[in-house]
């Protein structure tokens, strides 16, 4: 097979896959409406504001034009363990009582560097805090699903943690950020080594 | 002929049934293959085959409900949104664990085809004399000569790459050109080659990824790394891809889906099995097939449950439990033990494409002169890479410059993992609870297994010699590890029918013939009589075919 009879085959296969009807072994399992997270139309905008100084548009797309905060909605009402919930929505409480309280406004009426001045101190103090509970490893670079439902001691790392990681989870698993930011080609057909030069961008997978 | 009557049933459309089916249909013979779960079409069935991880509604993660609704797949990889539904509903089917055990079940058509981690090894002929040598459980009823031809026969049809090497503790075979190593693989080879003089091998991984296309059903991998969403390019052996299509241009085969095997039917007198019974899984009706030869391909452990069910009125442990030793002997292969370590320069070096399969270091303990305070040893699967977005950036802070650093590829890694032999002993075992009944009524099976002292002294060079062998191939920051074993992680059962010369110590003979019933053969990985460290998949096809080329011999000559 050539590789213009393989496109014609991807093609094709792609399109099967798709019509595919009724699933029947994987499961076809539907977008969850943001209804069912437990969250509003304004925590997502909230998400998306923290999400944009962690990971801002620069000459490439950011948080907000991956839309993250939909995607963290999910992540937090389904894949979260019921502990990192309650970390999760307390944190959210704290930061904002705690933007009031040392710049006398609501986090989202900052500028942008007072937000990142806010969020970089919380990510110090984040650090500190998951050192003193024993807390190995960068908890912002694993998956955000951590724990079984009867998993009773799981500890909590600081909230400011998990934030970083929904953040960067959501980003470079959405389709910005795996080939706009990240490269990432569907259908490589090969493996072979390539030469690096400083700057290129790392693989989404 | 009536419509419930034929010349062989398979139990089972996993790797060996899918053998079974090819095989049994191209030498004439009339089929039934019998799934205990849904149907999948190859292609067309694969519905996540082509999503990213932006598909998913959870990116391809495990829920909180999933981990609920499969509490034993979750303690694994295995659990994830990407192949939910691939893997047997733990609420419809239980078991029980008197020990722990995790067991990997896949009720579909395909099985663990579908699944599998395609690395594909022939024993060597050591293996199949070291329980005769040592003493230990019974000797293999046949040797490395025996099999040797079928695993040629198995490797052309199937497709495996790799390299010839020409080593002794892991017989060559008949290739396609191998997934190539890296540039850092590469180099770490040449320095490992260097360092121990010849005595330890770093090679390529012989994996059932084709390299080469063979027909318009089986183009060839892409490397996409996507396997286990089924591939719509036939880019690896599974019964869809491979032995099916090829069962089904014969005309000779019928497959029926929701099919549970629930027994053998016995006929005491003729001391011949007539054919099954089965539920529909959907209907809960029960219905016979009658055939002149059964083959048992339901995954190691389901086989034994199937003898265990089946001739009770003649024996209370059920067909080959004469021996004493149906259910017991339960092998896996014992892993997560091993080492990483970081490579430094290379810098200026990347990949492109995502490989299915990586290193392979074969076997070199108790072997060429070595002696341990263990018998039998390991083999380490691994690979190099660099460092995606996921790096320890604690230090990067926020804001632009932490997307820059983590958008980069980072320094590269390499790591690699032991799979070690474990020894058959006959307190491992799985054995019916009259009491816990299926959704369908059905007994389940409790678990009973343990590694014990050779595993444990082994698992100690598992990591110590990953270690070294790291060290010695100058890379830095070398961690051992082991992360702990339970018995199934591997997902390689074995032994629960065993082969055997001797009606009174082993299940089969050496033909896969039950000895109570030689119109039954079993070719799964009951059959194992040892575990070796390989993974065993391509054992069971070979074992599958000739054990088929014999059943259809003997069918002819009228001795079945």
């Amino acid at each position: 097979m050539n590789r213009r009879d393989l496109l014609k085959f991807i093609t094709a296969a792609t399109g099967v896959a798709f019509v595919g009807g009724k699933a029947l072994a994987y499961e076809n399992l539907p977008v969850v409406p943001l209804s069912d997270t437990g969250f509003s139309k304004e925590d997502v905008a909230f998400f998306n504001e923290l999400g944009e100084v962690i990971i801002p548009r620069t000459d490439t797309p950011g948080a907000k034009d991956a839309d993250v905060g939909s995607c963290m909605a999910v992540l937090v009402a389904d894949c979260y363990h019921p502990t990192m919930q309650k970390t999760f929505k307390e944190g959210l409480v704290t930061l904002k009582k705690r933007a009031e309280k040392e710049y006398g406004k609501d986090f989202l009426l900052l500028s942008a560097e007072q937000k990142m001045e806010l969020l970089s101190a919380l990510d110090e103090e984040a650090k500190a805090y998951n050192a003193k509970k024993g807390i190995y490893g960068d908890v912002a670079m694993s998956n955000p699903n951590a724990g079984a439902p009867w998993d009773e001691e799981l500890v909590a790392p600081h909230y400011f943690s998990l934030i970083k990681q929904l953040v960067l989870f959501s980003f470079f698993t959405s389709q910005v950020g795996a080939t706009k930011v990240l490269r990432y080609v569907a259908i490589p057909t090969k493996y072979e080594d390539i030469p690096y030069k400083k700057g290129d961008r790392a693989w989404a997978t | 002929m009536a419509s419930n009557t034929y010349d062989a049933i398979v139990v089972g459309s996993g790797i060996s049934g899918g053998w079974a089916a090819k095989e049994l249909t191209e030498k004439g013979l009339k089929v039934l293959m019998l799934e205990r779960g849904q149907n999948i079409e190859h292609v067309k069935d694969y519905i996540n085959a082509h999503k990213e991880s932006w598909d998913y509604p959870h990116r391809g993660l495990a829920t909180q409900d999933m981990k609920e609704t499969y509490p034993a797949l979750s303690r694994d990889y295995p659990l994830n949104e990407m192949t939910l539904g691939m893997w047997a509903n733990e609420q419809e089917s239980p078991y029980i664990e008197k020990e722990r055990f995790d067991w990997y079940r896949a009720y579909q058509m395909g099985g663990r085809s579908l699944l599998w981690g395609r690395q594909s090894y022939r024993l060597n002929p050591e293996d199949f004399m070291a329980n005769g040598k040592e003493g230990i459980a019974v000797d293999w009823p046949i040797r490395y000569e025996d099999l040797s031809p079928w695993y040629d026969y198995v490797e052309k049809y199937a497709g495996i790459s790799g390299t010839r090497e020409g080593l002794s503790v892991l017989p060559d075979g008949h290739f396609m050109p191998p997934i190539p190593l890296n540039a850092v693989e590469k180099d770490v080879a040449a320095r490992v080659k260097k360092a121990f003089g010849g005595s330890r091998h770093f090679i390529h991984s012989r994996s059932a990824n084709i390299t080469q296309g063979i027909n318009d059903i089986r183009v060839g991998c892409q490397f996409r790394n996507k396997c286990w969403l089924g591939c719509p390019f036939g880019g690896y052996f599974s019964t869809q891809s491979s032995t099916l299509p090829a069962a089904m241009a014969t005309g000779n085969l019928t497959v029926r889906p929701f099919s549970i095997v629930k027994e053998i039917k016995y006929d005491k007198d003729k001391k011949r099995a007539t054919g099954v019974e089965i539920i529909d899984a959907e209907t809960n009706e029960t219905y016979e097939f009658n055939s002149k030869i059964v083959f048992v391909n339901a995954s190691a452990f389901n086989s034994a449950w199937l003898l265990m069910n089946s001739a009770t009125d003649v024996w209370e442990g059920g067909l080959g439990s004469s021996s004493g030793e149906l259910g017991h002997n339960v092998m896996d292969h014992h892993f997560r033990v091993g080492a990483s370590a970081s490579v430094e320069g290379y810098e200026d070096s990347y990949y492109f494409g995502r490989r299915p399969a990586g290193f392979y270091v074969p076997r070199f303990r108790n072997w060429d002169g070595d002696k341990r305070d263990y018998v039998r040893g390991f083999g380490y699967q691994g690979s190099a890479s660099r460092a995606g977005w996921r790096k320890d950036i604690a230090e990067l802070g926020l804001g632009s410059n932490l997307k820059d650093a983590i958008s980069e590829p980072g320094d590269w890694t390499i790591g690699m993992t032991a799979f070690g032999e474990m020894l058959p002993h006959h307190d491992n075992r799985i054995f019916l609870d009259k009491n816990k009944k299926d959704k369908w009524g059905l007994p389940v099976l409790t678990m009973d297994v343990k590694i014990r002292e050779n595993e444990y002294k082994m698992r100690k060079d598992m990591q110590k010699d990953a270690v070294e062998m790291f060290e010695a191939a100058g890379l830095k920051n070398v961690q051992g590890y082991d992360v702990d074993y339970a018995p199934g992680m591997g997902i390689h059962e074995m032994g629960t029918a065993r082969m055997g010369r001797d009606p009174k110590s082993s299940v089969l003979n050496k033909h896969n013939q039950v000895w109570d019933a030689p119109n039954v053969f079993v070719t799964d990985g009951a059959a194992m009589t040892s575990a070796s460290c390989v993974n065993p998949s391509l054992t069971y096809m070979a074992m599958t075919a000739r054990a088929a080329d014999f059943a259809v011999d003997e069918l002819k000559k009228g001795n079945l």
